[in-house]
């Protein structure tokens, strides 16, 4: 007797593949990680202020635009680069937000109430001394309660979205406390505004 | 291949072609007998290059691969004392199948040696072998096998699987698979502030050959599980900007999304039987563990507690769960019924996490990990409480899996040079070998 390799079950997967490409193929995922926002409200005033004129031709002395107009029409991209969101940093093997983190989040809140368009994701990292598993669920932890904290200044709860990435990206690679107290932390990212 | 990589861009997930396992039926000449060695002894195998019957360079170069992977897969299980094949120089190759010189291999010590031959047969290799007791010259062993010329491992393989089977009674591992979570692609996220890469899942052979990415979301891809059929991969993916559970259909290059739309869930487990998933959610406002039917259906809930509850494991007749708690403090194993009734605790060092149960029911065990910064592997034995260790210190060591027999744990090491590799080591903690090298690779699981 002779034994045969099942090649045509492969082709005809492939072929099935194939055939469902056609249908999907311009099915483009959306860009994940800026989750799609709900509308935002119609503004009541213009959202960006105009434009402050042009200096004129050989003025010595630029007019900085006021810093809040700069947050305001800052495109999401450079907001997060350069966030007015604090960030909450945390103990080893902590959620608890400690005082330094209770005055981050205030200043926070302030930010939230006076761009009150903007939703936010608090993203929930761990430093590498954790297991790649239990890390998930703490990261969970740590965005929590940044959240609750949050909440608690009377920031809307639907403005607020949580996420947990465990140990997955470090903002600092080094492998020292220096490096894990960065680490341990609740960030935000503005993901509408 | 444009064409493939539109598909698996659009679908999530990459067409694997099936490879069905050759089966193959006893030859002629083929007579009942266990190779034994000395007593008290492993019989002693040799494997050479097999002969190949005609000049085709794919048919020279199946019959060194054929020789090679035999040995390795032979090697692997540790039931026979394998001689080294650079020994084998001085003896001459057999002319044909049936033409061992019987004598020489005698004097190399051999109880058992192999003889094979490749030769074409169209698009397909046909392979014959034979397994010769060496003193009773006559064949324990005797198949054909015949398939594509592509993958001559994978006919090494099938045969080592039932050589173990027939002499040994083993149900081998040679034709399993590896799954597991890797950063190689260097790939970036797109739209984050941050400089943050994306991992996705990839397959290998049990021996880390064959290695191939399954999903093409672009995104964190982690703790992949292969269902008990080996058809599928669930898996924890940040697609949707959270995790979720996604399924890999592998075979069917299609993706499917079990668990209820805008809930976070992640780290999957199959059932024993792949009826059912075993997760992680935070629905209810903290982590705790989820049952589900593997289409979505008939959610409930397991663990109700302030504190985590994580990374569950099913024990192989599906009767328990194992899982990592902090409620006493720091991260611990327990286990409990698959009803979430009966728990007590079983790790009692400081912080301990990925409960994995042995999936062979000979083996009542459950591996973890514990530490604090760096982690070592331990295994805790259900019947007599007693814990063994099986990484001391190289590195840290997280993740551990079984292999479908339980003689073996797939786990990931930085050991090597600091970064995050897969190993496989057994369970008695010998015999370690590195199964990746490129990027960063996590969370192995072993197929069934």
């Amino acid at each position: 007797m002779t034994s045969r390799l099942g090649f045509r079950s492969g082709l005809l997967a492939a072929m099935v593949a194939l055939s469902l490409v056609a249908g999907a193929c311009h099915k483009k995922q959306p860009p994940i990680a800026r989750p799609l926002p709900p509308p935002p409200p119609a503004p009541v005033e213009p959202a960006r202020p105009p434009a402050p004129p042009e200096p004129a031709a050989g003025a010595t002395t630029p007019v900085a635009p006021p810093a809040e107009d700069a947050i305001a029409s800052a495109s999401l991209d450079d907001l997060n680069r350069n966030s007015p969101l604090k960030p909450v940093f945390y103990s080893l093997d902590n959620a608890d937000v400690d005082q330094a983190g209770q005055q981050a989040l205030q200043s926070d809140a302030e930010v939230l109430k006076k761009y009150t368009t903007w939703q936010v994701t608090i993203e929930g990292h761990c430093d590498e001394r954790g297991t790649a598993e239990y890390n998930l669920a703490l990261g969970e932890r740590r965005a929590t309660a940044a959240r609750t904290y949050l909440l608690s200044l009377g920031v809307s709860a639907d403005r607020i979205k949580i996420v947990s990435y465990g140990k997955e990206f470090p903002f600092d690679p080094g492998h020292d406390e220096a490096a894990w107290s960065k680490n341990r932390r609740a960030h935000f990212v503005v993901t509408a505004k | 291949m444009f064409a493939l990589s539109v598909a698996a861009a659009a679908l999530g997930a990459v067409v694997i072609a099936s490879q069905q396992a050759p089966t193959s039926q006893p030859q002629q000449g083929e007579v009942r007998l266990n190779i034994n060695g000395a007593p008290g002894m492993p019989p002693k195998y040799a494997v050479p290059d097999f002969i190949a019957l005609s000049p085709d360079p794919e048919v020279q170069a199946a019959a060194k691969v054929l020789g090679q992977v035999l040995w390795d897969d032979l090697n692997f299980e540790r039931e026979f004392h394998m001689i080294p094949r650079d020994t084998y120089a001085s003896i001459p190759a057999a002319k044909s199948i049936d033409a061992v010189p019987f004598d020489r291999w005698k004097e190399l010590g051999a109880d058992a040696v192999v003889s094979g031959t490749v030769t074409r047969d169209g698009a397909n290799l046909k392979i014959q072998v034979k397994l010769f007791g060496v003193t009773q010259q006559q064949s324990a062993f005797s198949r054909e096998y015949s398939g594509p010329a592509g993958n001559p491992r994978a006919f090494a393989h099938t045969m080592a699987d039932e050589i173990h089977k027939q002499q040994r009674g083993l149900d081998g591992v040679a034709r399993t698979k590896l799954t597991f979570s890797s950063d190689r692609d260097k790939e970036k996220l797109s739209g984050t502030v941050e400089n943050r890469e994306v991992k996705e899942v990839y397959i290998a052979d049990y021996d880390g050959e064959n290695q191939r990415r399954i999903t093409v979301n672009r995104v964190l891809n982690i703790t992949p599980k292969w269902s008990p059929d080996g058809r599928s991969i669930a898996y924890t993916s940040y697609a949707r900007g959270f995790p979720t559970i996604f399924i890999s259909l592998i075979y069917e290059g299609r993706r499917i999304e079990p668990s209820t739309p805008g809930t976070q869930n992640w780290l999957p487990v199959w059932s024993p039987d792949g009826t059912k998933i075993l997760f992680t959610s935070n629905r209810d406002g903290n982590p705790e563990l989820y049952v589900m039917n593997r289409d979505g259906s008939n959610v409930h809930r397991l663990t109700n507690n302030p504190a985590i509850d994580t990374t569950p494991t099913w024990s192989p007749n599906g009767n328990q769960i194992a899982f990592t708690s902090d409620r006493s403090g720091s991260p611990a194993i327990y286990v409990m019924g698959a009803d979430g009734l009966n728990l007590r605790r079983i790790s009692s060092e400081g912080y301990c996490d990925r409960a994995t149960w042995n999936s062979s029911s000979a083996f009542n065990e459950i591996a973890y990990v514990c530490g604090r910064g760096g982690y070592d592997i331990k295994v805790y034995d259900l019947a007599s409480g007693e814990i063994r260790q099986i990484t001391n210190g190289e590195g840290s060591n997280e993740s551990p899996a079984f292999a479908p027999n339980g003689r073996h744990i797939a786990f990931t090491s930085t050991r090597a040079g600091g970064r995050t590799q897969v190993f496989v080591i057994s369970r008695d903690g010998k015999d370690v070998r590195q199964i990746t090298r490129a990027g960063n690779n996590y969370t192995p699981d072993w197929s069934r």
